[in-house]
């Protein structure tokens, strides 16, 4: 059982991992993780590349919407707008390492201007402003021929490293890994300044922010700005990824996605972004497993597998914000402190 | 400029209005009574249309049990949407309810989806077809009456709210739930009865739209476009979301007319954004005044 946390130096405090256990925790995930395209196969590679995208995704929403509570319904054109940039860029042959970066300031400048408003409107009317900008936006990425290659999307050239060539799943796989693991723990310490801890007064309660000496206006516009970087990257490692993009793949249904794999693992908790990214992710995959196998008695069940995956989807959001509405990390939360309590709390 | 044109595209926009208010009113309703924005409001559309289809269409019965049939079964789906996702909700940060009824919309899409197909339904002609003639203008028959049937459900509504008993209490317990509480109004019960008429009216709504076009999941669709007339309108003012309606289904017309069906994809959402940076209560709405 463990009976506290002693922190006896400023050092140790300020630590990314406050125990050692923690440190052998992260490295044996690391670890894990360079191993996975090995152990895993095609197929679970396939997957844990899209969990690592979403990841970098649902992150970006954690920071505007989780953390400085501002209400997002337009994340997935943010992405759009970084993938396109990428697209752009990477036709002139610009290498993924400046491509990407790019990618997320063309989409933290978007983002500026989509949060615009949200100096004088929060709460509902926010999330109805930025669902407008998602269907501008979705408007432009078809229409705009010259830029988006209208409604036939963009082929993207594959991302590569000093010769090697990121074409197929197990190499675009360490790049998806690496940015994802490097803007987590970037994540982690935006909250540790000033900035984080300032985004996190604004959503506890705007006003007393402002009175507390935050510039709101400036405050709430960062956090669309990083929140959108973060959507710019994960769009155009999605672009490297596809390597074909249509203006489809940047629908209301992502946004929704993303602000269901939030509150699935947990708004304003950077575990929790991880944890419902991934289980967002996995839970169609399983379903379509379990229709397939469905399938050898009941020869029908595979056309019902898209309703069923809907259904499902929005049984899940319900469900967890009626029964447990601080999300899976609650949950997992609760397993820990089972063990840490084991022997003396049955 | 052809004035002629114009005044087509006007006169059609502002009757295409009518429906836009109905729906909107749907929004509102439950906007005024539970503080709750329905995002699956599409989706009572789609019940509603599927419903008179089947009972119509699939049972063969006349259209005067069809009707009151779907509606009863909207209601009865707007009942268990109140009682086992909303009221549990009471109280819940705004993302909350929000992502609750956007989960509901997936979990009714879904559902319709299973069980009457994505395909495109006929649905017989409800409304009469026949094109009124204004001078060169003609007005298609079944935007004018829809317009009608749109504007005598937002009348009976506003009557019944203004002079029945149980309508009266729906506005004092939506105006100010703990008072009207402790007048004795049955709050809960008032809240339930908010979701059954704002699904009927969306139902209603929905069942035009699929007799004006076709029926497929798709008219859920035409919910999103309201956004911009309740936006408009003020989100808890009925006559607002009329006046918007007209405004909203006006300017609608005129750019199609003008610029072409893209036009459609745009111009909600071009306004609603415009209104939310210069007015963000809307026509009518009421301030919301914050303490700390």
């Amino acid at each position: 059982m463990r009976i506290g946390d002693f922190r006896a130096s400023y050092r140790h405090d300020e630590a990314l991992f406050a125990t050692p256990v923690q440190r052998l925790w992260f490295a044996l995930f690391v670890l894990g993780l360079l191993l996975f395209p090995w152990l895993g196969g095609s197929y679970l590679t396939y997957l844990a590349c899209l969990t690592g995208i979403h990841v970098v995704a649902a992150t970006g929403l954690n920071i505007i919407t989780g953390y400085a509570g501002l209400i997002s319904l337009g994340h997935a054109a943010f992405m759009g707008v970084g993938c396109y940039m990428m697209a752009a860029l990477a036709s002139l042959g610009v290498p993924f390492w400046l491509a990407l970066p790019a990618a997320g300031a063309a989409s933290a400048a978007v983002g500026v201007f989509v949060g615009l408003p949200s100096l004088r409107i929060k709460g509902l009317y926010l999330a109805v402003a930025t669902l407008a900008a998602q269907f501008l936006l979705g408007f432009v990425f078809r229409e705009w021929d010259a830029g988006t290659g209208g409604v036939r999307g963009v082929n993207v050239p594959a991302a590569s490293l000093g010769g090697i060539v990121l074409s197929d799943d197990a190499r675009i796989y360490y790049l998806i890994m690496a940015c994802a693991v490097a803007l987590a723990l970037a994540a982690r310490n935006l909250f540790r300044t000033r900035i984080g801890r300032a985004f996190i007064a604004i959503r506890d309660k705007d006003i007393s922010a402002e009175v507390l000496g935050i510039d709101l206006f400036r405050t709430k516009l960062l956090a669309f700005a990083i929140g959108s970087f973060y959507a710019g990257v994960a769009g155009a490692l999605m672009g490297y990824f596809f390597r074909a993009i249509t203006p489809e793949h940047f629908g209301l249904a992502l946004s929704i996605f993303y602000l269901a794999a939030i509150i699935v693992g947990g708004l304003g908790t950077l575990l929790g972004t991880v944890l419902g990214a991934a289980f967002m992710t996995l839970v169609p995959e399983a379903l379509r497993g379990g229709v397939a196998l469905l399938s050898a008695w009941w020869p029908n069940a595979m056309a019902l597998l898209s309703p069923v995956r809907e259904m499902v989807f929005g049984a899940l959001i319900i469900a967890f914000l009626v029964y447990e509405p601080h999300g899976l990390v609650e949950a997992w939360r609760r397993v820990r402190r089972f063990f840490h309590l084991w022997p003396f709390k049955t | 400029m052809d004035w002629n044109a114009f005044a087509e595209f006007s006169l059609i926009g502002l009757l295409s209005g009518g429906l836009l208010a109905l729906v909107a009113l749907g929004f509102v309703l439950i906007y005024k009574g539970t503080r709750v924005v329905n995002f699956a409001m599409g989706e009572f559309m789609m019940l509603g249309a599927y419903g008179v289809y089947t009972a119509h269409v699939m049972w063969g019965l006349p259209l005067v049990l069809a009707i009151p049939i779907a509606l009863a079964g909207v209601a009865g789906a707007a009942l268990l949407v109140e009682r086992f996702v909303l009221r549990p909700l009471a109280g819940q940060p705004v993302i909350s309810v929000l992502m609750a009824t956007i989960g509901l919309g997936a979990v009714m899409h879904g559902g319709i989806d299973a069980v009457w197909g994505g395909q495109n339904l006929e649905m017989p002609q409800i409304l009469p077809r026949k094109p009124l003639m204004l001078g060169d203008i003609m007005i298609p028959g079944t935007a004018l009456w829809s317009f009608v049937l749109a504007l005598a459900v937002i009348a009976a509504l506003t009557l019944y709210f203004r002079y029945s008993r149980t309508g009266v209490a729906m506005r004092a317990a939506a105006s100010d739930p703990i008072t009207a509480y402790a007048l004795g109004i049955d709050v809960r019960r008032t809240q339930q009865l908010t979701w059954v008429f704002a699904g009927c009216v969306g139902a209603v709504a929905g069942v035009i739209v699929a007799s004006m076009s076709s029926l497929s999941p798709a008219i859920g669709g035409v919910a999103l476009g309201v956004l911009a007339v309740i936006i408009l309108g003020g989100l808890d003012s009925i006559a607002g979301a009329i006046i918007a309606g007209l405004i909203i289904g006006w300017l609608e017309s005129v750019c199609v007319g003008y610029f072409g069906g893209k036009a459609r994809d745009v111009v909600p959402y071009a306004v609603v954004l415009a209104i939310l940076m210069l007015r963000p209560y809307g026509l009518l709405g009421s301030r919301d005044i914050e303490r700390l």
